[in-house]
């Protein structure tokens, strides 16, 4: 199994609705390459029929609980229907060389304690925290990356979002020491406040600066 | 060696290093609780030469950020110009031809190199040792002079564009890049490894000093030297491979002694890595345009998008949010510097200062890079 | 005629102008020297080779205003650069450049000069202290461990020359090894094996004393940014500097004669000053040599290359001498 596969089945434990599903298609899916190998081994000729004859369960299932949230993230081709509201907490597995990361989780704020947990378990390192500033809908996007030493390539984006109103997230600096500074700097840069970090003052801004320079409504 | 605890009771005394001091190399200044010469606490304080580039970002149409790319690591800002280009041609979807890819490879390993070699004359004169600086600058000359030659600049380049790099490159600089590597490689064990390398004072002041172990690295997000000082393979190059370098034969040196003579070495080992790319791509150098044909305004669509260069410090990433308009909607950057000094505080931690000092010049910090 | 009056006034200002030119242009020297060793070329711009430059350091620092920062101690502040210039300035008065060149021949001017060279110590001490500068005390912390861990091991292998020449008389040392290099004590095999480690233990110690790479553990300028000259401007700051290339002269004049037979030819002809004088120059020359060559090192392994090799290694030295004298 692949370090991307892994992680994602590490991700869903975040969400035990999907999980579920997801295990049951795996195991289908499990069983589909199991036999399918062993068709192929024996009867390599009649491997278009085997096709017909898979389970209805399997790929459809795993292509229900994710292009289904994918269709709302913004992607780049144009064809795909975007007015579809939008995209529901769940991991989405991602072009590599299209976006540059393998995994996309969209999870609640209380969620990303939770998340960071799961991806230090898993030997990931945090690359970076930055905030967006969603000024029309009202929110702020706070965006975890993670990435990991392994030779195989998976990086991971874990994103959530806060009311813009009230913005406020717990801290994942006590899983992660590196999130320290990096919380530290969203903090200057978007205003949002980590709660339980110890030590949250401007780092980059001088140190009496009540502004966030980064809000789209920031008038310097 | 730590600090005995009762010694800590009171007697310390606060000390500022920085922002100006001959040894943080720039504006950093760290809060240091000194009980005598030992380190009680370290407190890095950040944020000096702090410009707010992602806001300039936000501000201006893509091709307008370019300059500003080279002006945060100024050692190494064909890469900053590199990861740039990557992740506005990975949102824009623009193709790049093979000539200037090889291009690229070549003026940023050149750079690499030259930023190596400056980290090297810097680290050595944190160290007390002046000499291996006008040494080093000797070297660096040449490979500034080659430049120059083709990117229009001495520091703070802005060769790259998207699609491509502004200008070929001619015959002059191949022959120089030759000259340059034949020279530096029979210069690297006399000049580099017998003078300083071997030398007994260095070799005390950095082993067993500055230990970051792989764990640490891990948790607080080091990269590059740093990281694969610590025992991690870990190089954007071979694991995330862009532009052409999966076509290059060449190694990650890793050590496992995670020390800052770790840090060296695998510093001294990539320059010869490097030199070994810059040779097999210019054997390789096919021939072709150098700039792909780009609209002067781009306007990526909607989405966001990440990619990941090594620099000579580590991984530097760009995300970046399009909204469908001629600027970027946000672009975050993610410098490696910036990881790679988190761990000082807890690393630093019952040092004396000396030693905390050859451990941070076994960072390769660049300020402007951190700050931003 | 009365020699006991004019002699040492005559030395004095001989001295004076001796130890005054060696205090500027072993700066011009060093700088010279430095630039050989890193390829350029030094000094260039003032007079022929740069050969007035320090004149026009001087010039310049003189007619700086001394600052006086608030909240130091006004009068240390001012006394120390004082102190550093002084005893090196002294120590010249004992010291025989040939049999018939010297001011004052002391019979006890071997501890003379260790006496002043332990003041030009406090001048630093007073200076970092009275600096009210973080980095100034480190500095002057440093510097007293540092002088103290190394005089020790100083002191003791002076005695092992003392007890081969039986004098502590400097003219007298010198004088017990003219005639060729095999008589001088670095060499004095059939009096102590251990002669040429003493040599060396000597003047590693004596680089030290003087503070010099890679031994500069008081200024520092990496780590401390100046150590205890932090705060010091215009001639405070010219006195200690002229102080350092001072002591570097005592301290080379020191080995010459312990060690290297002071004025005597290696092959025992024409023995005289020149001899000395080059003697000390090819001394201070490995001196600056190796100062533009090493990085420095770190305080506590100073200390502890002092207190577990050169210390030991200097006692037992002491005992070998003493057994030989003993036995032959």
């Amino acid at each position: 199994m692949s370090i991307v596969e892994e992680t994602r089945i590490a991700l869903l434990e975040m969400f035990p609705e999907f999980a579920a599903a997801d295990a049951a298609a795996r195991a289908a899916a499990d069983k589909i390459d199991d036999e399918m190998e062993t068709m192929i081994d024996e009867m390599d000729s009649i491997e278009p029929a085997t096709e017909g004859d898979a389970p209805a369960g399997g790929d459809d299932e795993v292509e229900a609980a994710e292009p289904a949230e994918a269709a709302t993230e913004p992607v780049p081709e144009p064809e795909e229907p975007e007015e579809e509201g939008p995209r529901e907490n769940g991991v989405m597995l991602t072009d590599h060389a299209a976006r540059g990361t393998d995994i996309d989780v969209l999870c609640a704020p209380d969620q990303v304690v939770q998340a960071a947990r799961i991806m230090d378990e898993s030997g990931f390192f945090l690359e970076a925290i930055t905030g967006v500033d969603w000024i029309k809908d009202d929110k702020l996007e706070v965006i975890y990356d993670y990435n990991q030493y392994g030779q195989e390539q998976c990086r991971v984006v874990v994103r959530t979002l806060i009311p813009r109103s009230e913005p406020e997230i717990p801290t994942i600096s006590d899983v992660m020491p590196s999130a320290n500074w990096h919380e530290r700097e969203t903090h200057d840069f978007y205003g949002i406040k980590f709660i339980g970090h110890p030590h949250l003052i401007p780092i980059l801004l001088p140190e009496d600066a009540d502004f966030h320079p980064l809000l789209k409504d920031f008038k310097p | 060696m730590t600090v005995p605890i009762e010694c800590r009771q009171d007697e310390t005394f606060v000390l500022n290093l920085g922002p100006q001091h001959p040894a943080t190399h720039g504006v950093l200044r760290v809060k240091l609780t000194l009980d005598g010469e030992y380190i009680v606490e370290a407190e890095p304080v950040l944020g000096y030469i702090h410009r707010m580039h992602e806001k300039m970002a936000e501000d201006r149409n893509f091709a307008q950020f370019m300059p500003n790319t080279a002006r945060m690591d100024y050692l190494h800002a064909l890469a900053f110009n590199h990861g740039y280009c990557l992740v506005v041609e990975r949102a824009a979807g623009i193709e790049v031809p093979e000539r200037a890819e090889y291009i690229r490879v070549i003026t940023v390993e050149l750079n690499r190199l030259i930023s190596h070699i400056l980290w090297w004359a810097a680290f050595l004169l944190d160290l007390g040792g002046f000499t291996p600086l006008l040494y080093a600058f000797d070297d660096r000359e040449q490979v500034l002079d080659l430049l120059e030659r083709v990117t229009g600049s001495r520091l703070t380049y802005c060769y790259f564009r998207f699609g491509g790099v502004y200008n070929d490159i001619d015959d002059e600089f191949i022959t120089g890049t030759y000259a340059f590597i034949k020279r530096l490689r029979s210069r690297m064990p006399t000049q580099y490894h017998a003078l300083v390398t071997g030398n007994i004072i260095l070799q005390k002041r950095l082993k067993g000093i500055g230990i970051i172990t792989e764990e640490q690295s891990r948790r607080y997000g080091c990269t590059g030297p740093v990281a694969r000082g610590s025992g991690i393979n870990y190089d954007i190059r071979k694991n995330e491979p862009y532009s052409v370098y999966p076509e290059f034969d060449f190694d990650v040196p890793v050590y496992h002694e995670c020390d800052s003579m770790a840090r060296y070495m695998v510093r001294m080992d990539e320059m010869e890595q490097s030199m070994r790319i810059i040779e097999q791509a210019l054997d390789k150098l096919p021939d072709g345009p150098v700039k792909a044909k780009v609209p002067k305004i781009l306007k990526p669509a909607e989405g966001d998008y990440w990619a990941s260069v090594e620099t000579a410090r580590g991984n530097l990433g760009h995300r970046l949010v399009c909204d469908g308009k001629k600027n970027p909607y946000k672009l975050k950057l993610r410098s490696p510097t910036f990881c790679n000094l988190s761990c000082f505080a807890e690393v630093s931690e019952g040092m004396l200062l000396a030693d905390a000092l050859a451990f941070m010049g076994s960072l390769d910090l660049v300020i402007p890079e951190i700050d931003r | 005629m009365d020699t006991s009056i004019w002699r040492p006034i005559l030395y004095l200002i001989g001295f004076m102008a001796f130890a005054g030119l060696n205090a500027a242009y072993l700066g011009w020297c060093e700088r010279k020297g430095a630039g050989r060793i890193q390829r350029r070329t030094g000094p260039m711009e003032v007079g022929f080779q740069g050969l007035l430059q320090p004149l026009a350091d001087g010039l310049k620092l003189m007619s700086k205003q001394l600052l006086v920062p608030t909240g130091v101690d006004g009068i240390l502040f001012r006394v120390a650069p004082i102190l550093a210039m002084i005893p090196a300035l002294t120590s010249f008065a004992v010291i025989p450049f040939a049999g018939n060149i010297q001011a004052r021949s002391v019979e006890l001017s071997v501890l003379l000069l260790f006496a002043l060279a332990s003041i030009a110590m406090m001048a630093i001490l007073l200076g970092g202290w009275a600096s009210g500068n973080k980095y100034a005390v480190i500095s002057a912390a440093r510097s007293v461990s540092q002088n103290l861990a190394y005089e020790i091991p100083m002191l003791v292998t002076v005695i092992t020359v003392v007890m081969i020449t039986g004098s502590m008389n400097l003219q007298d040392i010198a004088v017990h090894q003219q005639g060729g290099f095999w008589h001088w004590n670095i060499f004095a095999l059939n009096k102590s094996i251990l002669m040429p480690i003493s040599f060396i233990i000597f003047f590693i110690c004596s680089i030290a004393e003087t503070n010099r790479a890679p031994f500069d553990m008081a200024e520092a300028e990496s780590e401390l940014v100046a150590g205890f000259m932090t705060e010091y401007g215009s001639m405070g700051f010219g006195l200690f500097m002229m102080g350092e290339y001072l002591n570097m002269v005592v301290g080379a004049c020191l080995v010459t004669i312990l060690f290297l037979g002071g004025w005597d030819c290696p092959f025992g002809l024409f023995p005289g000053v020149w001899w000395f004088l080059l003697k000390i120059y090819i001394l201070l020359f490995t001196v600056i040599w190796v100062r533009w060559t090493f990085p420095r090192t770190q305080i506590y392994k100073l200390l502890n290359l002092s207190w577990k090799i050169l210390i030991p290694f200097s006692l037992v030295n002491l005992l070998v001498t003493a057994a030989f004298i003993k036995i032959f």
